[in-house]
């Protein structure tokens, strides 16, 4: 373990998440009225169309297999008797799919934002960074799974990467782990840790808002004019005899 | 009985001279910023014409408004909320700008900066999206005033409903003007549709706005607004759309629209409805009772038993005496003469309209019959030059009977009013033959034709108890803001991040930003134009006009620099 190691796989790691995680509750205090998808529909939508499902509906998907590859370790699919063949052509038959689709949709937006004339100049600085690191980590991850499926496998991830990220979480981070898991991961895992680090200050805060309080609220949203508007509490100056209305 | 208060408006079309001006001093107050160039909160259409956005009352393709489904129940017509959010990545039927239209501006600067040549130089058209140069081919009224008919005619959707004979009889032009705001529906689909539930309607007098900080820019409000009102800045990625004017409707003025509104055909008053049976209302079977339904939800604020429902419900004693006065209840529900615009979409909208009447006395005294007598006006309204058909389609869900009561009445009242002036015997029987009394048609008369500011806008003001903070009282003290967003420029992530910027902090700085200016005119900062939301119709605040020549010195001229017509070289010193 040398000291670049260290500085990798565990110094970085915890401050990119520790600025994901703080980045956001500051950017949701201080900036609520910028934390928009920023939708570029009414410029275009021919593109769009194809472009945006695509790419949204596979990194939905690539993230669900990030959640079962990370997350769950390999005793546990031993446990219920998944053999390491059939994870592995599940895994990668979906994952290829997934992201397929997902390269397919954001290589689609990429050159709508490129070439349509309005989106181009809706497309701020921050976009174009969080575009360089976003595409860096997805063909990174791409060309992983790629290289399993030639069976170029050096090191199985669910050895590697998968240990060494949930140890992360309970305080005892491994590096040496990462060492051993090949550039391929090492580079996807880097540009991931970017990504995390970057996110609460792009538009890619939209993912926190994924409106699922839409299935349980009425329809017709009724509020008092208005508690929340203004960014102070009025005075009171005074107590309301009986008890409030609302 | 829930009984809830509502701000509504009834526009009298007869007096619509189509000048814009609502729609101009409105853009003025409210979209004069980047990224709603597109977006006109009040904007006046000539009927028959496509409107604004193109078509837009073309349901089977934008798929706006509620509809009432198989099971009898009501549901939106972009349907259930999992393929709203199935969609949501990209909205198959949202408008885009072309359905509107691209902004553009013009180069004027090769007006001063072209070299001599041997012809003028032209300030071409560059667009205001991209920035390149355009061409403008269509705008928000471009069919104005049956601009490129019959081609462009042809594509209303309202005319393509009523039968081939009338489209015939479109060769006799006619038209008449549709001016248009949000409708602050008591059912509104924007917000049904809206995913963050950042759309709401205000408990205490029913406007319904956006909440700027809570909108993520997910756009199914544009496709859910069967009216096309909700917007979609592009700019700052947020749903914005018509707000009542409320910080002025707040403190008892009327919104900029029907301030400045030449034919003085706005109305603006409270009404109180029945919350509870908003919803059985709106899913009446047969699209021509809703407008029956939607009165009957509506209740009578001299009725004892509502008095006391609306005074348990919390509403004010202030508020339902202005319900009692109020013209929009008296035009509603007395005389019965407004309709509502699209009753057949469901949202139960809240801006009514008194239907034309016009052409028919001047077509009957054409003909060389008395334009005004009773019996000649009765016999021509079905045979009027603007369709019933056109009319009902519009307010009625297509239901020509109630239109033509409607005109019949507006007929009555001249004919009997024209007795009146000509100092004959009124003739009741006129009154009678339309069901109401010579009273109600004087008392209709002056409310159509010489009702006062006061009596054309009941507005009673919002109580500061009941919500804490009315907008402008909450961010009365700037000096909160001072280093805040409010207080110069944007927060880190552009022009559009940090928190949203007080009203009266805009304000603020908007006046004071015109007291100092360098020059007369600086279009190149938009914070020096004119707010009309300070103006409450007295007086001339500065900029509005140009300064007249005994106004001068200018306004900081006290050694007189003054800045007039003749010298715009010349610069205002700074105090």
């Amino acid at each position: 373990m040398n000291a670049l190691d260290v500085v990798l796989w565990v110094i970085l790691p915890y401050i990119s998440l520790a600025v994901f995680v703080v980045g956001h509750y500051w950017r949701y205090r201080y900036d609520k009225f910028g934390w928009t998808t920023r939708s570029t529909q009414l410029y275009e939508r021919r593109l769009l169309r194809w472009g945006s499902p695509l790419f949204h509906f596979g990194i939905l998907f690539v993230l669900l297999g990030h959640v079962m590859g990370l997350g769950i370790p390999k005793s546990w699919t031993d446990a219920v008797g998944l053999s390491e063949q059939t994870y592995h052509a599940l895994a990668i038959g979906v994952g290829a799919i997934a992201g397929i689709g997902t390269l397919a949709g954001l290589a689609i937006l990429i050159y709508r934002r490129r070439t349509v004339g309005p989106v181009f100049s809706a497309t701020t600085k921050n976009d174009k960074l969080m575009y360089v690191v976003l595409t860096a980590t997805i063909l990174f991850g791409m060309s992983n799974t790629v290289l399993g499926v030639l069976g170029h496998e050096g090191v199985d991830y669910r050895d590697t990467v998968s240990p060494w990220f949930r140890s992360i979480f309970y305080f005892s981070p491994d590096p040496e782990l990462m060492r051993e898991a090949g550039l391929g991961f090492q580079l996807h895992a880097l540009s991931a840790l970017v990504l995390f680090a970057i996110w609460p200050f792009t538009r890619l805060v939209h993912v926190f808002s994924a409106p699922l309080g839409y299935f349980t609220r009425p329809y017709i949203v009724y509020r008092s004019r208005d508690t929340e508007l203004g960014n102070r509490a009025a005075p009171r100056g005074w107590d309301r005899v009986g008890g409030g209305r609302r | 009985m829930r009984v809830m208060a509502q701000m509504g408006m009834v526009m009298n079309l007869d007096k619509c001279i189509g000048c814009h001006t609502c729609s101009v001093t409105c853009k003025q107050a409210w979209t004069n910023r980047t990224g709603v160039e597109y977006v006109w909160f009040n904007n006046v259409e000539t009927r028959p014409g496509q409107g604004y956005p193109r078509t837009y009352e073309d349901q089977e393709k934008w798929k706006g408004g509620w509809e009432v489904g198989r099971n009898g129940k009501l549901r939106l017509r972009t349907g259930s909320r999992l393929k709203r959010l199935l969609t949501i990545f990209s909205n198959p039927i949202q408008p885009s700008i072309d359905d509107y239209y691209e902004p553009w501006t013009y180069d004027y600067e090769t007006l001063t900066n072209a070299p001599l040549q041997e012809h003028t130089p032209v300030a071409r058209p560059r667009s205001l999206l991209s920035n390149e140069p355009m061409k403008v081919e269509w705008s928000a009224n471009w069919d104005d005033d049956l601009g490129g008919a019959p081609e462009l005619t042809q594509a209303d959707p309202v005319l393509q409903k009523i039968s081939a004979q009338v489209k015939q009889q479109f060769e006799q032009t006619y038209m008449f003007y549709l001016p248009r705001i949000c409708e602050h529906c008591i059912n509104p689909s924007c917000a049904a549709s809206c995913p963050s539930g950042a759309i709401y309607k205000r408990e205490e007098d029913g406007i319904v706005l956006v909440d700027q900080d809570r909108c993520r820019g997910w756009r199914m409000c544009v496709t859910g607004c069967p009216y096309k009102k909700v917007y979609f800045n592009h700019r700052t990625g947020k749903a914005e759309k018509c707000t009542f004017c409320f910080p002025r409707v707040e403190v008892g003025i009327p919104t900029v629209c029907s301030e400045t509104c030449v034919g003085r055909l706005r109305y603006i008053g409270v009404v109180l409805y029945d919350a509870d049976r908003v919803l059985e209302a709106a899913s009446t079977p047969d699209e021509q009772d809703l407008y029956q339904a939607q009165r009957s939800v509506l209740l009578d604020p001299d009725d004892p038993q509502v008095v006391r429902a609306a005074e348990q419900a919390g509403i004010p004693r202030d508020w339902i005496d202005a319900a009692q006065r109020s013209p929009i209840h008296a035009l509603i529900n007395r005389y019965e003469v407004a309709l509502p615009l699209h009753p057949e979409y469901r949202t139960m909208p809240m801006v009514w309209y008194i239907p034309p009447l016009s052409p028919v006395v001047d077509a009957l005294t054409g003909t060389g019959h008395d334009g005004e007598d009773a019996g000649n006006i009765f016999g021509a309204i079905e045979s009027l030059r603007i369709p019933v058909e056109y009319l009902a389609e519009l307010f009625t869900a297509g239901d020509t009977g109630r239109v033509t009561g409607v005109l019949r009445k507006l007929g009555a009242m001249r004919s009997y009013m024209r007795d009146l002036n000509l100092g004959r015997p009124a003739d009741e029987s006129i009154a009678a033959a339309v069901g109401m009394t010579g009273r109600d048609i004087q008392d209709m008369h002056r409310l159509l034709a010489v009702a006062k500011y006061d009596e054309r806008y009941v507005i009673p003001t919002a109580h500061a108890e009941q919500g804490p903070e009315r907008e402008e009282y909450d961010s009365g003290c700037s000096l909160d803001y001072d280093g805040g967003p409010g207080m110069g420029g944007w927060g880190p992530f552009g022009e559009t991040s940090g928190g949203s910027t007080p009203i009266a902090v805009e304000n603020f700085h908007m006046l004071a930003a015109r007291q100092t200016t360098d020059t007369l005119a600086a279009p190149g900062d938009r914070e020096q134009r004119v707010n009309l939301l300070n103006w409450d119709g007295k007086g001339s605040p500065v900029g509005l006009f140009p300064p007249q020549p005994h106004e001068r010195p200018g306004p900081h001229g006290e050694d007189g620099g003054g800045v007039g017509p003749d010298s715009p070289a010349v610069t205002d010193p700074k105090p």
